[in-house]
């Protein structure tokens, strides 16, 4: 990988979890409303996964949705803006939070209803089959939601219909408060994928390199053979499920230990490692990153809100 | 009496039934270990262990199901469903299922399930998780529908309906679990299907349950201070739908507005006015007017949200309106 891509992704990693610190700030002083879950931990996951993709292929996720979104090139301003509710959001302040979309950039949105989405995923991909193109659908969930029957429905319309799905299961161990192992007959999610005779892969999702390859090995399978793949991304969220969880249900000395493995500082030693850069490098990077996260905050205070009307738009095209 | 919380009323409810009757248990994702999403199981994990407080996979159709089996070999399940608009994701199991099979069968067995979900909007949840679709499930025979507005109610219907051999859908209101009621010391219970006034007056009827009462009260203060008395039913219970009270407090004031959280079409207050129409036509004053949500699904922003959800002004304009 070239310098300059290593360097992107990592300001993308960075900007994710400054755009996310600043977003809990103004949570607390109640500027954000409604439920806000935070990425913090798991960034290298989108990240490697959508430096992967090609522009054509599709990105649906769940609600946890706000690096996703900055991983497929929507700015941080319009980010920002949509947890302000505000007009010049991504979904013109409608959606909020768990509502992040683009479709302009195929980020096809986060959405609410846990594996909801997932039958979706296998809609596009059968659209994009019958319009003959072999575009790849990147579909991301949780482990918890490998629980519900909408995964397995999802999964086996997929592997029988021949659907360019890469399901990617983001295991961060819980659902809520629920570890994987109370509520999932296997821990290994990728097992899931087994029944329906789907091949599938594991990878550490705290690096963002091995992500990356993974995901580029099984995005190619994916388009050639015209199969689906499930590849599961071991991972931790560092942060509550959403803003004001009191985290009954772990222990602080499990969650330190994960912290140690931080994706950024896995990836910031690597970076040094490789001398892609130097230590000065990386503070510019950092640098960079707080200025257009200032920047995303002013814009979003700045804009208005939306108008009385557009409570009564977008319900239908007609 | 004592005064309490919503939350503290359903949570008392539950524990009482609990300790009264072995056969009930509380399964649902994160009663447990979490304590509930909205507290209300706190502390039972620890007192009644994993055995009868269950925490599910995220799997609604399972969670509803598996009740409705547990029910019909003679468990008594408290199935919660973190929030109503979950429901969706079983509405099979909720209008196919629990509504019918006690009645496709010829009756040969019982199925005391009580399925507890949180409703409502008001907390910038957008389009999906802010829902107040009771209308639907009342639509259906074959389930009551029980949805109180105050603590006192909250915990008598409750456990009336975990001692009824019936499926009962019970739903609570998102914003209410703070609301603070007076509630008699000890034992109660409190009949489902029956509505109730809550408020004496002589001007207008309002018609209205949970969230409805909340707001329906404020209005009625003010109201009073313009020397406009309502007197205000609560409904209690969807289904079976009590218009006792309802028309005998119209036949008295022969002006009524009906007060919901959910939409208008098709809804609540359709049914509530139809009947009145029905069945106390002589008695009609003024058309009987409908407060509700905006047609629109609920958008995340605030202002935008707040606009569309039935308000306090709202009520007391069309409580004006049917004066006039
Ligand atoms: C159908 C449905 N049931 C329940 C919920 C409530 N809920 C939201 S997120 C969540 C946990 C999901 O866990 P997981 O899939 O592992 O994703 P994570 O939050 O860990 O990223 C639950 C139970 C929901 N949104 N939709
Ligand atoms: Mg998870």
């Amino acid at each position: 990988m070239k310098k300059e891509v290593l360097l992107d992704l990592y300001y993308q990693m960075v900007l994710i979890r400054r755009v996310e610190e600043r977003g809990a700030e103004l949570y607390q002083q109640g500027r954000i409303g409604g439920f806000m879950h935070l990425y913090i931990g798991q960034e290298a996951v989108s990240t490697g996964l959508i430096a992967a993709r090609e522009p054509r292929d599709r990105v649906i996720t769940a609600y946890r949705d706000h690096g996703v979104a900055t991983n497929c090139g929507i700015s941080a301003k319009e980010v920002m803006a949509e947890l302000l509710g505000k007009v010049t959001g991504t979904s013109k302040g409608k959606g909020g939070s768990m509502h992040m979309a683009d479709t302009s950039k195929n980020m096809w949105g986060g959405h609410a209803i846990v594996g909801g989405h997932l039958p979706i995923a296998s809609g596009f991909a059968l659209g994009d089959q019958y319009a003959g193109n072999d575009n790849v659908t990147l579909c991301m969930f949780g482990d918890g939601a490998t629980n519900i029957g909408y995964f397995h429905e999802a999964l086996n319309l997929a592997k029988t219909w021949n659907l360019r799905v890469l399901w990617i299961c983001e295991n961060n161990q819980y659902g809520m408060g629920t570890a994987v192992e109370r509520a999932s007959a296997v821990t290994e999610i990728r097992q899931k994928a087994e029944g329906y005779g789907m091949k599938n892969g594991q990878v550490d999702g705290m690096d963002v390199m091995k992500v990356y390859s993974a995901a580029r090995e099984a995005i190619d399978f994916v388009r050639k053979t015209s199969q689906p793949y499930l590849l599961e991304a071991d991972t931790y969220r560092f942060r509550g499920h959403s803003m004001g969880d009191p985290e009954r249900y772990r222990k602080a000395e499990e969650v330190k230990q994960w912290q140690e493995n931080d994706p950024i500082g896995i990836f910031n030693k690597y970076l040094l490692d490789k001398k892609a850069t130097t230590r000065k490098g990386l503070d510019e990077i950092e640098a960079r990153v707080e200025i257009e996260v200032n920047q995303a905050v002013e814009f979003a205070e700045a804009s208005p809100e939306p108008a009385l009307e557009e409570l009564f738009k977008d319900i239908y095209a007609e | 009496m004592s005064k309490i919380t919503m939350r503290e009323a359903i949570s008392q409810a539950l524990m009482e039934e609990m300790d009264r009757d072995a056969a009930v248990f509380i399964m649902g994702e994160e009663v447990g270990v979490w304590g509930g999403t909205y507290a209300v199981t706190k502390g039972f994990y620890d007192k009644y262990g994993p055995a009868r407080i269950k925490d599910t996979p995220i799997a609604e159709n399972a969670i509803i199901g598996a009740a409705i089996g547990a029910a019909m070999v003679g468990q008594r399940p408290v199935a919660e469903l973190m929030t109503i608009n979950f429901a969706f994701s079983a509405m099979d199991y909720i209008v196919n299922q629990a509504a019918k099979l006690r009645y496709m069968f010829g009756g040969q067995f019982t199925l005391p399930l009580v399925i507890r979900a949180v409703g409502g909007g008001g907390r910038q949840l957008g389009a999906t998780h802010s829902q107040t679709p009771d209308a639907i499930f009342a639509h259906f025979p074959g389930r009551r529908v029980v949805s109180p507005g105050t603590p006192e109610d909250a915990k008598g219907l409750l456990k009336t309906a975990i001692r009824s051999d019936d499926p009962i859908l019970f739903i609570e209101h998102a914003t209410m679990y703070q609301v603070r009621g007076e509630v008699p010391e000890g034992e109660y219970v409190i009949p489902i299907g029956k509505s109730k006034i809550q408020r004496a007056g002589r001007d207008l009827t309002i018609i209205t349950y949970c969230k409805g009462l909340e707001l329906s009260f404020k209005a009625a203060e003010e109201l009073s201070k313009e020397g406009i008395e309502a007197e205000i039913v609560d409904l209690r219970t969807l289904r079976p739908l009590d218009m006792e009270p309802v028309l005998s407090s119209f036949m008295k004031t022969n002006r009524a507005i009906v007060v919901e959280e959910g939409w208008k079409s098709f809804g609540i207050g359709s049914e509530v006015a139809s009947r009145i129409y029905e069945q106390a036509f002589d008695f009609v004053d003024a058309p009987i007017l409908r407060v509700a949500q905006k047609e629109v699904p609920l958008p995340y922003n605030r202002t935008l949200e707040q606009a569309a959800l039935p308000q306090v002004a709202d009520i007391t304009a069309a409580a004006r309106e049917v004066l006039k």
